[in-house]
């Protein structure tokens, strides 16, 4: 076991390496800093002095892979890969070109996006398994056809809707909950409750028709035949036999975003003004603040992969066929 | 640089002087022609087998299934009248002889809503109103001056007393339809007369309503529109069921292009990793893997500002407004594509590692068929139903997928119609009092429906050739009857 | 004797078609009534009806079943389940997947004990895994099903059936899945559990060795209906129907042997090993090795055949597939013609390709379903350039097909329009098409019913004889070896431990294994 978790470990360096090459190229090769400059400064003051001042605040004025001017290890190590990307590796995300310091805006912000992801997780899981299971309690049913069709429905819809409509009837129409905003401490219930109860109807179309193929899938199983030639009843059936074995599929595919949930979502924090690491995110894409965007990306990176290995464990904990090695 | 079919972002043909106008075919122009190509051609492969037929013809059977097939039909329809462009030649105005054209292209489906275009109101009005939405500082016939809501340059301006308002809608809109009807019950008539006897298990009942209903709404939304704006106008006045209308071609195109790059790149990977395992396998499960980490909405968002970045620092390279739209546009399905091809190429590399176990690809090892044969023959199309859902899958969540990066600020270009653009619009239309709900309403529709369709034809398509879900449906139960 | 359970007139259909057609029988306390038949008979769908447990899709239309004095058909579904595990109980045909995997097997014994009597004892549970055989049962009680091998699944299977002590047990093709000596274990328990606890068995199964071996009465089925019940004797001295007699026949004649005539050797394998590493820790080192194949030399001359025989597991197949080059060799060496073949690079094996043909098992995975029939057997010849000329090729692609039994308009027509039989003639003429000198038989017979396995063996020899085809038949059925083989070798854990010309080795085996093995082929008995 632990043995399979240095290798998996192992497995995520060169990813990351990979990840950090794909986000160095894509933004100082494809891109230089001059355009970049270009962009952030807008048409009307470019002038060489500005362009080179605005790379040298943001250090971006060094070389790319290699430095001429210095000798022995520095040139290597004062150039913008090394600076801008090898550093990520020791979450070390520097600056931001705005020049705040990305690490403690991270540290800050995501705690509500936490509060808000944690919650829409858990419970919109809890909500989609419950549905399914009553769904497939009645397969094959009239019930069940009309319950399909009302979930592709609400998959077809985008998110952005349940968003608008959410705000437009419980805050501004019936008045129920503030519109957007957010208060740390024992009040967020107030500006959190909206956002996590439309995260969890958004999820409700694709969730509730995913996990009834999978029950659907367990129901036809050759040991639901035996427990019904034991005499067990339908219910019980469905409890004790179908409902574990179809978790084990849904609880292994979800653990991978557990750790992203730190991410919060761009959507949700933006439209309701959480300020969380999504609408952190989303703030800089619009401001194209490149250095927070690296950042994120690569952070993101990292979570998924604590994702993936969470996944691989957690397959050991509820499936007793499987053993790591 | 002249109007040369070298141009980066777009071919023009001038053939057609003496008529007047000119074809100009935008890069997605081509792609999506090229696509509907390569789709027919891809349909007619798989008629030709009777087992993938006998499969559609299951797809076709279901009522479903059929009404959501005319339903994408139209989209696409739609999508393909506005992906004709030409541009209009200009009155010539001096002795030169040189010929000059409009500098915006116009399309097929422009001529088609010609009754909506060209009658933009002021600003905001509502779906059939005659008055402005905001109040206006008007000039009484007397002389004074008064803050009232004027009545619209065009909308109902055919009208003598706005008393008549809602009678005469109603009026016109039952002569329409009565109209429209006569034409349907005709072709439905004639073709119950004479073709019925190669009936084929089609539900026709289902295909006649679906179609006659298609059609009788889009008579109805075009020939109102002589008079109203059926569906209200936005802020700069400009007609809203218009808008929408045209924004079907970037969403259908949005869904068909990224769907494009998605598949060579997933098929190609997805079948070299599960067939020749090894280090093939390694790289290509490597490179998905790193992909996938990357959280997908950001990738997009990095590269559509790279992107944007590319378009500023070269304006050299784009003359025309809908040339540098249309650039972004297939950069932005590129980026979609190329992130989002993992997902197929995972199910292709697993599926095509249980074919290579099966005992007829043994076999043909055992004859030495080449590997190139075995991967042609006897995997990819065992695979292809794996392809076509995803392909039908995938169309949807590019749709969806548009509205949001719109949203974000990183979506097509502001100056293209989409649904997308609608939405972001409508924070700003619902925080106003009282709201302007009209806009954001009618993206909804048109995305939903288009959506909604393709969604329950795919579902329609994964019961008929997923062999793990067909007929689950129906099993267990444990009751007599 | 009580009558225990009563059939009458039991109708099922799906849709309008009519899969089980008026079928009766009764069972009493402490017989095992078999009822025999092949794929698509009705018989398991009987069994099901009996425990009410039929797919929605299908419709009992007619006929009552009665359970002692009850109408099962009357009863309600709670009345129902307790019936279900408690009077009726039920064993399947796949060990494998018929126990949850998420629960222990203590967990699912004991749940019908919960649900029937209220409680359950670990006490109770041990003692009836010990009663049917588990070694340890005290420990084995926490295991899972997949730490248990499938003949102990099974064991569990019918522990739990027979938990609630019920009159009746259903066993529904209760050995298929199961390797010969474990059948033999299995049936043996079946036969002492009804003698101690005077337990009606319904048996269902296609297998007329097992039938022989085990029922007091017999009914045959075919096509939803009853074709003939009668007492054992009876069935087996005077069968009363045709098709009764024609399973009969399919059976082994225990006397009957290939004479053994000096061939030239064609193929010879030297010592060779198959291995698959194992890997380990972080640096993933080869810790360890399966050894599918460890160790095996054989010859097989020409126009003979070498029946290579093994239970699951034994590396038997993989053995075929290495003469294919189909696996990698670990070590030896592979003769064929007097060319060694192992250490060929892959341009000079196309040679052999041809002269190297397989059969594969299963007739529905062996055939790329997109292809026509006429693709599929041109495929080889195409590839290995055999006849280039495409009017030729048709023309003995049309001789082919007719010689393997199958007619000329079926060439444009798709895989799965044909039956099992029909496919493996099919795989037959794709094989000899390229005119090879030997045919690797991978168990051709085994997914295929008693009826149709003779006509498919019988064409084989046919082509044996007048081609002079060499064989190498791999299969795990010893009853069918007698008539087919010359030589038999005999594969246990990747060695062959032993072989020698049929008569002899079937007659006076040597080998302990061996001996077990043919112990354990079910037959009829001498004595009626």
């Amino acid at each position: 076991m632990l043995a399979y978790i240095i290798r998996r470990l192992g497995y995520a360096i060169p990813i990351l390496i990979g990840v950090n090459l794909l986000t160095f190229a894509l933004f100082f090769v494809v891109n230089t800093p001059d355009q970049m400059a270009q962009v952030q400064l807008g048409d009307k003051h470019i002038t060489p002095e500005a362009v080179q001042e605005w790379k040298a605040q943001r250090g971006y004025d060094k070389p790319l892979l290699f430095n001429p001017d210095k000798s022995g290890l520095s040139s290597v190590t004062d150039t913008i890969f090394y600076e801008k990307s090898l550093r990520l590796f020791a979450l070390d995300f520097g600056k931001s070109d705005a020049g705040r310091s990305i690490a403690a805006d991270i540290e800050q912000r995501m705690w509500p996006s936490l509060a808000v992801a944690l919650p829409t997780f858990v419970i919109g899981i809890s909500v989609n398994i419950a549905f399914a299971l009553f769904i497939v309690m009645f397969r094959a049913s009239i019930f069940d056809t009309s319950a399909m069709i009302l979930c592709v429905a609400l998959m077809s819809i985008s998110g952005v809707f349940y968003v608008i409509a959410g705000q437009f009837f419980f805050a501004k129409e019936w008045n129920l909950v503030p519109i957007s905003g957010y208060l740390s401490g024992a009040d967020a219930w107030r500006f959190l409750i909206l956002p996590v109860i439309i995260g969890v109807i958004s999820g409700i179309g694709g969730g509730t028709r995913l996990y009834r193929t999978l029950f659907l899938e367990e129901a036809n199983k050759d040991y639901v035949r035996t427990a019904r030639a034991k005499g067990v009843p339908e219910l019980t059936v469905l409890f004790r036999h179908i409902l574990p074995n179809g978790l084990i599929p849904i609880l292994t595919s979800v653990v991978v975003v557990i750790p992203s949930l730190f991410m919060g979502s761009l959507l949700v924090e933006s439209f309701f003004g959480i300020p969380g690491l999504g609408s952190y995110t989303l703030d800089a894409i619009q401001s194209q603040d490149f250095a927070i965007v690296r950042s994120m990306v690569f952070l993101g990176s990292v979570l998924y992969i604590i994702g993936l290995l969470l996944t691989d464990i957690s397959y050991t904990l509820v499936d007793p066929r499987v053993r790591l090695s | 640089m002249s109007t040369s079919a070298m141009d980066v972002s777009s071919v023009d043909v001038s053939t057609m002087n003496e008529l007047g106008f000119r074809l100009h075919f935008l890069w997605s122009d081509i792609l999506i022609f090229l696509l509907a190509a390569s789709l027919i051609g891809f349909a007619i492969t798989l008629y030709r087998s009777p087992l993938s037929r006998a499969r559609w013809a299951q797809v076709f059977e279901s009522k479903i299934g059929v009404a959501a097939f005319m339903v994408i039909l139209f989209y696409v329809v739609v999508a393909l009248v506005d992906s004709v462009h030409f541009q209009i030649q200009l009155e010539q105005t001096s002795e030169s002889s040189e010929v000059h054209y409009a500098p915006e292209a116009k399309s097929l489906l422009d001529v088609v809503l010609a009754p909506m275009q060209g009658k933009d109101e002021k600003t905001y009005s509502a779906p059939f109103a005659i008055h402005s939405f905001a109040k206006a500082t008007v000039e009484l016939p007397d002389g004074g001056v008064a803050r009232e809501f004027p009545r619209l340059l065009h909308g109902g301006s055919h009208l003598e007393n706005e008393d008549e308002h809602l009678v005469d809608v109603m009026v016109k809109s039952l002569t329409i339809i009565g109209w429209a009807l006569i034409p349907c019950l005709i072709l439905i008539a004639l073709h119950h007369a004479f073709l019925r006897k190669s009936a084929s298990g089609l539900p026709w009942p289902v295909i006649y309503t679906t179609s006659a209903i298609i059609f009788l709404i889009a008579t109805w939304a075009l020939q109102m529109s002589e008079y109203y704006h059926v569906l209200g106008t936005d802020k700069v006045g400009q007609d809203v069921l218009c808008g929408a209308l045209k924004a079907i071609r970037t969403g259908v195109l949005i869904g068909t292009l990224a769907t494009l790059v998605t598949l060579p790149l997933a098929v190609l990977l997805g079948i070299s990793a599960g067939y020749f395992k090894g280090w093939v396998d390694d790289v290509v499960q490597y490179i998905y893997t790193t992909l996938n980490s990357i959280p997908g909405i950001l990738l997009i968002a990095a590269s559509v500002l790279l992107i944007d970045v590319y378009i500023e620092t070269h304006p050299e390279q784009f003359k025309l407004l809908s040339d540098r739209a249309d650039f972004k546009f297939i950069a932005l399905c590129f980026i979609l594509g190329m992130t989002s091809w993992t997902g197929l190429c995972r199910l292709l590399r697993a599926e095509t590692l249980k074919l290579s176990q099966l005992e007829y690809v043994q076999a043909a090892h055992a004859f030495g068929v080449s590997r190139w044969r075995v991967i042609t023959r006897h995997i990819l199309p065992n695979t292809t139903h794996l392809i076509l859902i995803a392909l039908v899958l995938d169309f949807s969540g590019f749709v969806l997928a548009e509205a949001v990066l719109s949203y974000i600020g990183v979506g097509v270009d502001p100056s293209m119609k989409s649904w997308g653009n609608m939405i972001n619009e409508a924070r700003a239309e619902l925080a106003r009092e009282p709201v302007v709900w009209w806009s954001v309403t009618a993206a909804f529709i048109l995305m939903f429906v288009l959506v909604l369709a393709a969604n329950l034809f795919s579902d329609r398509v994964r019961d008929a050739f997923d062999p793990r879900t067909s007929g689950s449906g129906k099993s267990d139960g444990g009751k007599v009857k | 004797m009580s009558t225990l359970l009563k059939v009458d007139n039991l109708r099922i259909q799906a849709g309008s078609t009519h899969l089980v057609d008026g079928i009766s029988f009764e069972i009493s306390a402490g017989e095992v009534f078999a009822l025999v038949g092949e794929s698509g008979s009705g018989k398991s769908l009987s069994s099901l009806a009996i425990m009410r447990l039929l797919d929605d899709a299908l419709t009992i239309t007619g006929g009552d079943i009665w359970l002692g004095n009850d109408s099962l058909f009357a009863l309600t579904e709670t009345q129902m389940n307790g019936i279900r595990g408690s009077r009726i109980a039920m064993v399947f045909q796949e060990p494998q997947s018929s126990l949850n995997p998420v629960h222990s097997i203590g967990d699912q014994i004991g749940e019908v004990l919960k649900l029937h009597r209220g409680k359950a004892a670990n006490s109770d549970i041990i003692e009836l895994l010990a009663e049917v055989g588990i070694p340890e049962p005290e420990q084995r009680i926490a295991w899972y099903p997949h730490q248990l091998s499938g003949g102990q699944k099974q064991r569990v299977m019918i522990a739990m059936a027979l938990a609630c002590e019920p009159d009746l047990l259903i066993a529904d093709e209760p050995t298929t899945a199961l390797d010969v000596t474990i059948q033999k274990q299995i049936l043996e328990l079946m036969n002492e559990l009804r003698r101690t606890r005077d337990l009606g068995i319904l048996l269902i199964t296609h297998d007329m060795g097992v039938v022989a071996e085990m029922a007091d009465r017999i009914a045959v089925m075919r096509h939803g209906k009853i074709l003939e019940q009668a007492k054992r004797a009876e069935f087996f001295t005077n069968p009363q129907h045709e098709y009764s007699r024609q399973l009969i026949h399919a059976l082994p004649q225990p006397d009957d042997y290939l004479t053994r005539n000096e061939h030239a050797q064609l193929l010879k394998l030297e010592n060779i090993k198959v291995w698959f590493a194992h890997r380990k820790g972080v640096l993933q080192r080869i810790s360890g090795y399966t050894k599918a194949v460890d160790g095996i030399s054989l010859s097989i001359g020409r126009g003979e055949t070498l029946a290579l025989v093994g239970e699951s597991g034994s590396g038997k197949s993989t053995a075929g597939r290495a003469i294919l080059r189909l696996e990698d060799l670990s070590e030896g060496e592979i003769w064929f013609d007097g060319q060694r073949i192992d250490v060929m690079t892959q341009r000079a094996f196309n040679q052999y390709r041809k002269r190297v043909q397989v059969i594969f098992q299963d007739p529905f995975s062996s055939m790329n379903p997109r292809m026509t029939v006429r693709e599929i057997i041109e495929e080889g010849m195409i590839s290995l350039g055999l006849v280039d000329n495409a009017k030729e090729r048709e023309e003995k692609i049309k001789k082919l097909v007719l010689r393997v039994g199958l007619e000329v308009s079926h060439l444009d027509r798709f895989p799965h329009e044909f039956s099992g039989g029909q496919r493996q003639r099919i795989a037959i003429a794709r094989a000899i098409a390229v005119e090879p000198e030997l045919i690797i038989c991978d168990e051709p017979t085994s997914a295929l019913d008693v009826s149709i396995r003779g006509q498919v063996l019988k064409l084989l020899q046919e082509l044996q004889d007048e081609m002079g085809l060499s064989y190498l038949f791999i299969t795990h059925d010893l009853s069918i070896i007698p008539h087919l083989a010359h030589r038999v070798a005999v594969m246990r854990n990747g060695i062959i431990v032993e072989q020698g010309d049929t008569q002899t080795l079937m007659t006076t085996p040597e080998n302990e294994y061996t001996q077990q093995l043919l112990a354990a082929v079910p037959r009829i008995p001498e004595h009626i």
